[in-house]
């Protein structure tokens, strides 16, 4: 029912607003709320759209949380008796190498570029290290969309918290915000992650896994490819590193991800972030696998090749715009 | 006590873990089962306890710790894999342990082993324990327990964790080998 607000009310808004403390459009309705559902036929016609009223009402939004309502639909098109059925794309997998290492100044993270769905690459340069605050980056291995998105989130949570306490975001919440947001999923979201950086008590650097359990460590690997990048760490990790000794230390430990592990690839991305909370992103840092070179060394049949100085005709450079009549129908 | 091994199938995941959460100055939990389920249950406890600890004003009973430990674990058993050894040091009962295996059964006892490296040491503790050991025999029984354990579960390993809490504080050590 609507709210009609009494004689003494009226005549309080009326004179906020006369003598100009308070602008009229703060009196102004409110706007209807996208959960109550979709908009009654009075509603429509107070849009001034004409044709508004023959309008198909709005499907009903989600109210939150998953939507399975295409789940039917992709049980009946992977049984489908039609051919072979069509099998759900694979996700695209962060099937990876990421590390982290602490040293005397920081942490330094590391991690592979290479995405694969199934056994295809996917994409080539992906970026796994994922920007949460000024002073914390975290590495994910997992499902790349969900390792995306829920650093996101929390990246977004953490400068809210910035904003209302004006204080640098420390390590432990950001932790702590992952592992109880994959706890609640109870491991269905796939994002396996390795999460540094130096707030006032120090640099920490953490894994957090799947499940929503975490550890503080003073080195990490994580993904398909962190057996391989833990031979490097365990055979040359020392307290007290330099930060030189500590970035040539990560990036011959993605490298040995990169070479003996399928699911990773392509270059070595490095980020440093040092005490006082400045982070340094070198994206590409190491490209041991560029293709350049193999790609322009290959000698392509004379048909192929572009006949030198003819390489492009036009064809005409007057354009004509002939404008066409509506649709008769 | 506890050993320090955390395993994904058979890679170890973390070989230097703390298996000994604190729940309060003199209260802490040994845990075992799923790490993540673990590390939940502890931090939900040491949150009560902790609001419990201002509203009483006094440091809390370990049998409370036992008890909201036992709540949550009893209540969610069907999605929980968590068996936890509460134990820990109060001004009303002093030094008490309780044992809450997998189903959220809490029982008080004298002593208390649990996890997958268990079952290989009943035998020996059943034989080993006595009651009214002092500090030095307590901390033998407790890491040989842990060490045979080691010995002959693979995935129990590392070092072994101990911690010792009495009247006079709590203090923590790891031995290696």
């Amino acid at each position: 029912q609507r709210f009609v607000p009494s004689v003494k009310r009226r005549a309080f808004v009326a004179r906020l607003v006369h003598e100009d403390i308070v602008s009229p459009r703060f009196f102004a309705p409110p706007v209807r709320a996208r959960h109550l559902g979709p908009r009654r036929a009075d509603d429509m016609a107070t849009f001034a759209a004409p044709g508004a009223e023959h309008a198909v009402a709005k499907a009903q939004p989600a109210a939150g949380g998953f939507d399975f309502g295409q789940c039917p639909r992709n049980a009946a098109l992977a049984s489908a008796p039609v051919g072979k059925g069509y099998a759900a794309p694979t996700p695209m997998s962060t099937g990876t190498t990421i590390c982290g290492v602490v040293y005397a100044g920081g942490v330094v993270l590391g991690a592979d570029t290479r995405a694969t769905g199934g056994s295809e690459v996917a994409d080539k340069n992906c970026e796994k290290i994922h920007y949460l605050a000024p002073n914390i980056y975290c590495c994910g291995a997992g499902t790349a969309a969900d390792t995306e998105k829920t650093t996101e989130l929390i990246a977004s949570q953490l400068e809210l918290l910035r904003l209302s306490t004006s204080t640098q975001s420390r390590v432990v919440a950001a932790v702590t915000l992952l592992k109880r947001t994959l706890f609640k999923y109870q491991g269905h979201v796939s994002a396996a992650l390795v999460l540094g950086g130096v707030d006032c008590t120090g640099p920490g650097l953490y894994q957090i896994y799947p499940h929503g359990s975490t550890a503080r460590l003073p080195y990490v690997t994580m993904g398909s490819g962190s057996l391989a990048a833990m031979s490097v760490f365990e055979t040359r990790y020392a307290d007290g590193l330099d930060e030189a000794a500590a970035v040539s230390l990560v990036k011959d430990a993605i490298r040995a991800g990169i070479f003996n592990d399928l699911g990773s690839g392509s270059n070595v991305d490095i980020t440093v972030i040092k005490t006082g909370g400045d982070a340094t992103v070198m994206r590409g840092y190491e490209t041991p696998n560029d293709t350049g070179p193999l790609r322009s060394a290959y000698e392509r049949p004379r048909a192929l090749k572009p006949a030198p100085g003819k390489a492009t005709a036009v064809l005409s450079t007057v354009v004509e715009v002939a404008d066409a009549d509506a649709m008769q129908l | 006590g506890a050993d320090s091994r955390v395993s994904t199938g058979t890679y170890i995941a973390n070989r230097v873990s703390d298996k000994v959460s604190g729940l309060h100055d003199k209260i802490f939990m040994c845990r075992s089962g799923s790490a993540a389920d673990t590390q939940a249950i502890s931090d939900y406890v040491r949150h009560y306890l902790s609001t419990h600890a201002l509203e009483v004003g006094k440091p809390p009973l370990v049998k409370t710790a036992a008890a909201l430990a036992k709540r949550i674990c009893y209540t969610n058993k069907e999605q929980l894999l968590a068996g936890v050894i509460i134990a820990g040091y109060d001004e009303a009962d002093g030094g008490s342990v309780y044992v809450i295996p997998l189903g959220g059964t809490c029982l008080p006892v004298p002593f208390a082993i649990g996890g997958s490296g268990s079952t290989y040491i009943y035998g020996h503790v059943d034989n080993q324990y006595k009651a009214g050991m002092s500090l030095a025999e307590c901390k033998k029984f407790v890491t040989e327990a842990v060490t045979r354990a080691m010995a002959r579960d693979g995935s129990s390993g590392g070092i072994i964790r101990l911690v010792n809490i009495s009247a006079d504080g709590v203090d923590r050590e790891y031995l290696t080998v």
